[in-house]
């Protein structure tokens, strides 16, 4: 048996087509993610306790269970709830509902993390919540958690895999697919690897330009 | 309502828990001038202060801003009466405040914090609002330092850009929470002499500080704050010249070295 990735000749365009849902799904949950997390966090902070409490728990769950499980839960045991999806919107929805709970928490100790006396500042000279929240807030926040984020956008590209178990036609399901069809497991996961790993360093570039551009930023000294 | 003092506080009380951090303060900062509040820590003078900017809440008791009440009117049975938002905001709207640790946005320049709020808040355009934010940046002279970020300012500069900010929005009165504390002697005169120049355009300012030479000379008003009440206010020949209540005595003796005492 030799190392040949002649598979790569022969399924080129499906694996393409498969690397781009991947990608596809990766970047709209994370985007969503990060939405769906930021209202939590915003909604936890300054919201009623009767929102504040079962958004707690909704967290609380998310991270207390692989996502796998839920996973699972959403696609098959959604229809018992009158909640019938096909793969990929099931798919893309259980990736940003496990994502806005982690962002949520990220979020949250970027706002504990800013001074108080920026806010007291912004109170001061007339600012709304709503105002602080878009000029003040935010833009700390983001520099402040923009490394952990990073970190945690790579970790969803990573989750996408767990899809193929509710057969989300993404690179893993596709790949070990064409791997098993022709005995040819290191060949297939190897070139699994090395596109999750490019898409990886994609992200962490992303992610580094963006950390340079705000770097100037830097706290001064509180 | 001119004759009324530019703030006003009656029976100021504030809690935390079961410690009385004021235990009923009385105070007019008259218009015009440099009221300098002075105390040891923990005597509750930035508390005061913080609840004149409204920044922590009166437990009981009333501040008059310019005549117009902040927060709490007189309700009708003697107790107090919680004012709508929209009053509070436009009472509150008067006073400019600056924080011992300048807390300038970091993620603005210093052009950017001085013309943020007349932008968002007062809805000025971009243009008109950065040429306004320019006028303040020069009078503390810093307009050459308008595209810095507050990271590459020093701690004066700092403090600087945060006195545009707030002079930015034309307030009646100033406050200023121990505004060098975080400084050294070189950067504390520079901000001093800011504030002096204020103080002779004729702003009403009033003035946490240990600077008691800069209280002695700048303010026309000295409120002497101990364990939450005022022990001792006047004029600073009243306050720190002799004979001297002995509380005075012994915080000067803390605060200054002997030679410096000597010169009061």
């Amino acid at each position: 048996m030799s190392f040949d990735l002649g598979l790569l000749r022969t399924y080129g365009v499906e694996i393409l087509v498969a690397f781009g849902v991947t990608f596809l799904i990766w970047i709209a949950a994370s985007a969503l993610g990060m939405i769906g997390g930021f209202a939590v966090a915003v909604a936890r902070r300054w919201g009623p306790a009767w929102v504040a409490w079962p958004l707690r728990a909704f967290v609380e769950v998310i991270r207390g269970t692989p996502f796998l499980v839920q996973i699972f839960l959403l696609y098959y045991g959604g229809p018992f709830i009158g909640l019938s999806l096909d793969a990929v919107p099931a798919g893309l929805l259980g990736l940003t509902i496990y994502g806005s709970a982690y962002y949520s928490e990220l979020f949250r100790t970027g706002f504990d993390a800013i001074p108080k006396g920026h806010l007291e500042a912004a109170d001061c000279v007339g600012f709304s919540r709503v105002q602080m929240i878009r000029r003040i807030i935010v833009p700390e926040m983001t520099m402040l958690v923009l490394p952990a984020m990073v970190n945690m956008t790579i970790l969803m590209l990573k989750e996408t895999a767990i899809l193929s178990i509710i057969s989300v036609p993404e690179l893993t399901l596709e790949v070990s697919s064409i791997g098993s069809a022709h005995y040819a497991f290191v060949e297939s996961f190897t070139i699994l690897a090395l596109a999750y790993w490019a898409l990886v360093e994609l992200c962490g570039w992303a992610g580094r330009l963006a950390e340079s551009r705000l770097s100037r930023y830097r706290f001064a000294h509180s | 309502m001119t004759s009324s003092p530019a703030i006003r506080v009656r029976g100021v009380v504030k809690r935390y828990g079961a410690t009385e951090v004021l235990t009923g303060i009385d105070l007019d900062a008259p218009r015009g001038e440099v009221t300098c509040l002075l105390g040891p820590s923990g005597s509750g003078k930035s508390t005061l202060l913080r609840c004149i900017a409204f920044l922590e809440e009166t437990s009981d008791g009333l501040i008059e801003i310019d005549g117009e009440p902040l927060g709490y009117g007189p309700g009708s049975n003697g107790g107090r009466v919680r004012l709508p938002p929209a009053s509070i905001r436009a009472v509150r709207s008067n006073i400019g405040m600056c924080f011992q640790q300048f807390n300038l946005w970091p993620h603005m320049t210093a052009l950017g914090n001085v013309s943020e709020a007349l932008v968002t808040v007062r809805k000025f355009s971009r243009g008109e609002a950065e040429a306004r934010a320019m006028a303040e940046l020069e009078k503390v002279g810093l307009a050459k330092r308008a595209t810095h970020y507050p990271s590459e300012l020093s701690g004066g500069q700092q403090q600087r850009v945060a006195i545009a900010r707030a002079l930015a929005l034309e307030p009646k009165i100033m406050l200023f929470d121990e505004p060098t504390s975080s400084l050294d002697p070189e950067l504390t005169g520079e901000v001093l002499n800011v504030m002096r120049r204020l103080a002779e355009t004729g702003m009403t300012m009033v003035v946490v500080t240990h600077e008691i030479g800069f209280a002695a000379s700048v303010g026309s008003k000295i409120v002497f704050l101990d364990h939450g009440k005022i022990l001792v206010e006047g004029s600073p020949t009243q306050v720190f010249g002799k004979p001297r209540h002995a509380r005075i005595d012994q915080f000067l003796d803390t605060y200054l070295d002997r030679g410096a005492a000597g010169l009061l």
